[in-house]
């Protein structure tokens, strides 16, 4: 709160970054919701630009990715990432759309290294999937698992029978 | 802790999922190979830690491949405890959601309840009164002392003290009973309300309090001389599990992992929320990166925790507890029990809820024990999130423990465990 009201006039060099990138092919959108500044960034140019905040802009810290299910067609998924300026101190959300039929995205853990494992997550959750992933295995649940438990369609009570379960004798084989 | 060879060959369970994580053990560092002719002495061997392991400190299971006693390499496998509490906020109101926040780091309730509030307080724009914000901060300072102490606790254990243990619980049951007195509950508190907390702060448990704050530096103090010079708990300690700098930053490690790694980043000076920012205190900082810096970061920190505690206690304004706008806030019992609006508006905020305004979306952190635990919310406009994602300090860190144990010895992985001091409630959701 005080934080971003303190900071508010230090994105400048963020705001000529995204205006030297608008007259470009994919746009870039900056807008501010309830807290932090976000860039809206078209998928194509996402590493690109995300390499660009690193190197020129001292966002070398990742604080967090963050998959959703927008529930439309088309961009269905948003992943955001959550960025921090450890030298000026001011946080950054940059956001991109993922496709619905085929939801593949550029991995970003050749620039930070800990995307490896909140990519596993959103992969996990959404089926998100992210080229170029040293490791993209599920983080929480089974591999057998063959659903996405945060898309909107999955249901809250989940799917009878989609997982093994320990059974309450030992010598029983696994029911499936 | 039992050999994989045979499990490897015939998985009862999750038969995918075991052969994934097999083959993600190999790769171009190293191989796997569980019948080697040139190493007779079987000395590489991958060695399964947990889940039910009594030192992982809850259900965490640790692949480690070996060489001798040395890891070669470390995977992790998490989500023994996944109960899906994000799925879960989907379908409940913001308040609603607060008893599983309890139930994520359950060391430190809490902070947990706190980071929820501040998060829907803030897409909802609530103004909080200024002694709620004074009762919260107690709270969560309390709540650090009582996740550190665990942490104490456990830790020294792991180095071989046991009795430690029981010292500093002691010190862990007296802050159970003031969160008894606080919030009527010693455990699990949801305590905090949105737009407030449950009820004020009462005589016994301001006298609580204050006499905690009167002697647990003196208990603080015992502990340090028992182990600032300890030999043991030195030799056994120094020079282990190292984060640099630069790596701690890359591998996105929080809270004591980072600080004790020479980075003062601590959200309560980077972005102040409740009354932070008028307070005095320190951000202890390390260079080291080892488990002693950690364990010093920590130590520090407990001590920071009681400076905070002390000017709360000062400073703590009169006033009313909670928001007094029906449409963001429960309305006090008085008001329920007595009058027929108060019951309409307890039933709408139980019914409906805090509805913030649609498609907007909001990060807001606040400075766990554990590190920086954040949540996102993004909202339809109806009462329940559209999304709410929980950025966990724990699970941050278990990344940084997974690369920080290539190199190490077998004999300290216990140890390295026990100084990044995981929550799996919280790292699992």
């Amino acid at each position: 709160m005080s934080a971003q009201n303190k900071h508010s006039d230090s994105y400048s060099d963020i705001m000529a970054f995204v205006q030297h990138e608008h007259g470009l092919s994919h746009p870039i959108t900056v807008y501010r919701s309830a807290s932090d500044l976000t860039l809206a960034v078209p998928r194509e140019i996402l590493l690109d630009t995300l390499t660009k905040l690193k190197e020129d802009h001292h966002f070398v810290y990742l604080v967090d990715i963050v998959g959703a299910d927008r529930f439309v067609e088309g961009d269905r998924f948003e992943v955001l990432y959550n960025l921090i300026d450890l030298k000026s101190a001011r946080r950054l959300i940059v956001k991109t759309l993922a496709d619905e039929d085929s939801p593949v995205l550029p991995s970003v853990s050749s620039i930070w290294t800990n995307a490896s494992w909140h990519e596993r997550e959103v992969f996990d959750m959404y089926g998100v999937h992210f080229t170029d992933h040293p490791d993209l295995r599920r983080v929480y649940l089974p591999e057998d698992f063959e659903y996405y438990p945060l898309r909107k369609e999955f249901p809250l009570l989940g799917i009878p029978g989609s997982i093994d379960l320990p059974t309450s004798t030992p010598d029983q084989e696994a029911s499936s | 802790m039992m050999e994989v060879e045979q499990k490897a060959s015939s998985p009862t369970f999750f038969k995918k999922h075991q052969e994934s994580f097999y083959k993600s053990l190999e790769d171009k560092h190293t191989t796997l190979e569980f019948e080697d002719n040139q190493d007779p002495l079987n000395s590489r061997m991958v060695l399964n830690m947990g889940p039910s392991h009594p030192a992982t400190h809850g259900v965490l299971r640790l692949l480690l491949q070996l060489n001798g006693e040395t890891i070669e390499k470390a995977k992790l496998d998490l989500g023994y405890l996944h109960r899906g509490v994000e799925k879960i906020a989907e379908n409940k109101t913001y308040q609603e959601f607060m008893p599983y926040t309890d139930r994520m780091d359950y060391l430190s309730p809490y902070s947990n309840n706190v980071a929820l509030c501040l998060a829907v307080e803030k897409i909802a724009e609530v103004d909080v009164p200024d002694r709620a914000q004074y009762i919260r901060m107690i709270g969560a300072e309390l709540a650090r002392i009582s996740a550190h102490l665990l942490w104490l606790g456990t830790m020294v254990m792991d180095s071989g003290a046991v009795s430690f243990f029981i010292w500093t619980f002691r010190e862990r049951e007296k802050i159970y009973d003031i969160m008894d007195q606080l919030a009527g509950h010693r455990f699990t508190v949801s305590h905090a309300r949105i737009g407030g907390v449950a009820n004020d702060i009462t005589d016994d448990a301001m006298a609580l309090i204050k006499e905690f704050v009167q002697t647990f530096p003196k208990e603080l103090k015992g502990f340090h001389s028992m182990l600032d010079r300890n030999r043991i708990f030195v030799d056994r300690n120094v020079d282990v599990g190292v984060v640099p700098t630069d790596k701690a930053i890359d591998l996105g490690a929080t809270g004591p992992i980072l600080r004790g790694s020479g980075f003062a980043y601590d959200i309560r000076r980077f972005e102040p929320y409740l009354k932070y920012d008028e307070m005095e205190f320190e951000i202890p900082t390390r260079l080291e990166g080892d488990n002693l810096a950690r364990y010093y970061v920590r130590m520090e920190e407990m001590h920071e925790s009681i400076r905070i505690l002390r000017q709360c206690l000062d400073r703590l304004p009169k006033g009313p507890i909670r928001a007094n706008d029906a449409k963001q806030a429960y309305p006090s019992k008085d008001e329920v029990y007595y009058s027929m609006e108060g019951m309409i508006h307890d039933f709408m905020m139980t019914d409906t809820g805090i509805c913030p305004p649609e498609g907007s979306e909001v990060y807001h952190a606040v400075e766990a024990p554990k590190g920086e635990l954040g949540y996102f919310i993004q909202s339809d406009g109806t009462g329940h999130p559209w999304r709410l994602k929980v950025n966990a300090p724990s699970f941050r860190n278990l990344q940084v423990l997974e690369h920080s144990l290539e190199g190490a010895s077998i004999s300290d992985t216990v140890l390295i465990i026990g100084s990044i001091d995981p929550v799996m409630g919280e790292a699992d959701k």
